[in-house]
């Protein structure tokens, strides 16, 4: 990137070497989000309510193009088209800004996330601090939503995330501390080439204080992302629609692009750290197939934590607010406290790891992930509402 | 649960400003038209004040304008989640008026259409639960389940959700051929689902967590605030109209009532109040299983003139709907048009102790209380 940008400022003297940069990273940039960012987000719109409609014994969208795929352009037009309601009694800048910033945070992110071992925009030193500091500012564009919006039910949702955000920074932080000591560099491509492609290497392996950081991580993450049993900010039996209720066309769906975006931003996050990111065995010298192969496995592991996420979403109902700062405060804190002890701990008592307590902890995950298929095998056995003949048809 | 926001000597921790919030008469959780005024400092209600009528449609004083028989199509839209029931308390008060005595079949469709139709009211209440709780997929599973009954009912009536089935004197259709093979077919398929629904959303440790010990309605004050139906059985007091001032056939039935026993929590805390509606549609399905088995022959419907003129007089009645003793009062001066018709419903009931109840809960536990008490709104006003 930046020796392609170097020969194109070389060859026009004449102008600003600055300039170039800027203008090329614009370019870039936009680039990336159209290409990747709106359409991963959309898509993930798309899934998760094929997803949540198959575990709900609904059909879900299934009318624009094959099997509904193509449902989410045809959203993301109407929405474009639909006017832009901006009621009587908000405070305009700030309404129509929030939305914007809602947006800038999360695609910022994806400035320091890796794609494949040479697709990132900025291998920054600091990546992953960077990434919790820029997401952050989502918290920042819904609170001036809920803060404009001029509605009691909109602040509520507002303050909630800002709670929310304040809170589980914290967990998530310290929860980031063990993958971070066990690869010695808080660069994102550093943390993914500290681990390697089979699970054994994994960071999440190493210990069980680095298993117990792995799922902390996740929880965390859902609940940044405002996702159930999170999903507070913008519960709607309670709050109606939270900081979003005053909103409406593509203001409105912009919030939404950010919550499916981030979903994707989590699923990285959570493979890199811990999942060995886009590690594939080295099974060719051809740099083009090899980086292939990379984007696609980090693609489908942070597409695994996506899913995940949906059905989470689809299966729990939603915490109270004092219960939630209770987990925050009460559990997740002391235990991330303990945890980068723990971690800390292990790394100086076994400095190079242990295979054999590697081994022993993948064996046990795995023999937990086939007891769980087991379990959701027998309930859709059981299930069988085959009886009946098809549901639509009723009892006849 | 309550948040403590005072010392011990009654100074304030934070001296907060409170705020009034209006919940409704448009909101996803009120279950209807139907409002709240909520003082609330932060997420912490101070109260939270029902304030009915949004939904009132004068159904008590049509009935004094269109006729004895004009008026059961009415009755449906008292209760529309279970308007099967709503149907038989008006050809009940009716019935007594007139002297009419109901053949013992008609009796027995009332008796399953009614039953169908308190499932049906049930799933809905518990599916609505979840979802107010922030769990989706119970509700459209309870949907799924409702949409067979709807199924039957339809074969049976012809609507799917305004039955205007009953009749003063009995049904007005006989129930259709292979009629209780299906009901049959149906209730196996369903009992195993209500299981299915423990799993999926009652032993759900956050559903637990939310519901437990929360608004919890003593024995005393259900009673005192006139609670009915589940919502008083939530709080152990073992009272079911169908059992206890028995009406039509009830009493030649074998089944249980259900009570709350704080299994999470206290008694009458709303995860009780939601767990009594699972057990009464496992004895719900009881009944029907019994109904049809005895089902017996011979007409629907007794002779009722057209021109039906009870003579003067007045009776109240009381049927068990879903949603607890629903009284009519009705007055007769031997015209062909009832002088008075007075409804008192479950939910009216219910509406009254939410302002006790709602105090230092937060307002996302009002949601949780309003899904505990079954409220409909259009029940609520008439």
């Amino acid at each position: 990137m930046r020796a392609y940008l170097d020969a194109v400022a070389a060859g026009y003297p004449s102008t600003s070497p600055a300039l170039v940069y800027l203008l090329g990273m614009l370019a870039f940039g936009a680039l990336v989000v159209f290409v990747f960012i709106l359409p991963v987000a959309g898509i993930t719109s798309w899934v998760e309510r094929r997803v949540w409609a198959r575990i709900q014994s609904r059909i879900g969208p299934n009318r624009v193009g094959p099997g509904g795929f193509l449902q989410w352009l045809a959203d993301g037009l109407k929405n474009l088209l639909k006017e832009d309601v901006i009621p009587a009694a908000v405070d305009v800048p700030m309404f129509r800004l929030a939305p914007y910033v809602v947006v800038a945070g999360f695609c910022a992110a994806f400035v320091a996330l890796p794609f494949a071992g040479s697709l990132i925009i900025a291998d920054l030193n600091i990546g992953i601090l960077y990434i919790s500091a820029i997401t952050s500012l989502v918290v920042i564009g819904i609170l001036m939503a809920g803060w404009s919006s001029n509605n009691k039910w909109s602040m509520l949702g507002g303050i909630r995330s800002a709670t929310q955000i304040i809170c589980y920074e914290i967990p998530v932080g310290l929860s980031i501390f063990p993958a971070v000591l066990l690869s010695g560099t808080l660069s994102m491509q550093g943390i993914v080439a500290a681990q390697g492609w089979a699970p054994t290497s994994w960071h999440m392996f190493h210990s069980p204080f680095a298993f117990v950081a792995f799922v902390m991580f996740f929880v965390g993450a859902l609940a940044e992302g405002n996702r159930t049993p999170f999903d507070l900010p913008e519960a709607d039996s309670e709050l109606v629609a939270g900081f979003a209720t005053e909103y409406s066309g593509m203001r409105s769906l912009l919030f939404f692009l950010a919550e499916w975006g981030n979903l994707y931003v989590i699923g990285v996050l959570v493979s890199t750290l811990f999942m060995g990111g886009w590690q594939v065995p080295h099974f060719t010298d051809n740099a083009v197939v090899l980086t292939v192969a990379q984007f696609a496995t980090m693609f489908l592991k942070a597409y695994f934590w996506v899913f995940v996420a949906m059905w989470v979403r689809a299966t729990l109902p939603r915490v109270r607010v004092d219960q939630f700062m209770t987990l925050c405060w009460k559990y997740m804190v002391p235990i991330g406290l303990v945890n980068v002890i723990g971690a800390a701990t292990v790394m100086v008592l076994l400095p190079d790891g242990s295979i054999v307590l590697r081994l022993i902890m993948v064996t046990v995950a795995v023999a937990i992930l086939v007891q769980f298929a087991r379990r959701v095998l027998f309930h859709l056995h059981r299930a069988d509402y085959g009886r009946l003949g098809r549901i639509g048809e009723g009892a006849a | 649960m309550s948040l403590e926001l005072e010392f011990d000597d009654g100074r304030e921790v934070f001296a907060t400003e409170e705020m009034t919030l209006n919940m409704g008469p448009q909101h996803p959780s009120t279950h209807g038209v139907l409002r709240f005024i909520i003082r609330a400092d932060g997420e912490v209600m101070r109260s939270a004040k029902a304030d009915v009528g949004y939904l009132h449609r004068s159904i008590e004083k049509i009935a004094e304008k269109v006729g004895w028989h004009g008026f059961m199509p009415y009755t449906d839209r008292v209760d529309y989640v279970a308007a099967m029931t709503t149907n038989q308390a008006w050809a009940i008060a009716a019935e007594a008026l007139g002297g009419v005595t109901v053949p013992r079949r008609g009796e027995y469709c009332r008796v399953i259409a009614a039953e169908l139709g308190r499932i049906c009211s049930h799933l809905l209440a518990a599916g609505a639960m979840g979802m107010d709780i922030g769990a989706i997929t119970p509700f459209t599973h309870a949907v799924r389940e409702r949409e067979l009954i709807n199924d039957l009912l339809e074969e049976l009536c012809g609507a799917r959700l305004t039955f205007n089935y009953m009749r003063i004197g009995g049904v007005a259709w006989d129930l259709p051929p292979g009629f209780d093979a299906k009901v049959l077919r149906f209730l196996n398929h369903f009992e195993p689902y209500v299981d299915e629904l423990d799993d999926l959303l009652s032993n759900n440790k956050i559903y637990i967590e939310r519901l437990a010990n929360v608004a919890v309605v003593s024995r005393e004050r259900a009673i005192a605030y006139c609670l009915v139906g589940p919502n008083l059985r939530a709080s152990g007091v073992r009272y079911d109209i169908r059992k206890h001032l028995p009406y039509s056939v009830y009493p030649e039935f074998d089944f249980e009532v259900p009570i709350g026993t704080g299994r999470h929590g206290s008694v009458g805390d709303c995860w009780d109040r939601y767990i009594v509606r699972l057990d009464e549609m496992r004895q719900s399905a009881r009944i029907l299983r019994q109904a049809l088995e005895g089902l017996p022959e011979g007409p629907v419907i007794a002779k009722v003139p057209r021109n039906y003129k009870p003579a003067a007089g007045e009776v109240h009645v009381h049927v068990e709907t879903p949603r607890g003793d629903q009284s009519w009062y009705v007055v007769a001066d031997g015209t062909e048009y009832p002088y008075r018709v007075h409804i008192r419903t479950g939910s009216f009931a219910a509406m009254s102790i939410i302002e006790e109840l709602s105090r230092g809960l937060m307002v996302a536990d009002l949601v949780a209380l309003i899904a505990s008490f079954d409220i409909v709104a259009p029940e609520v006003d008439r």
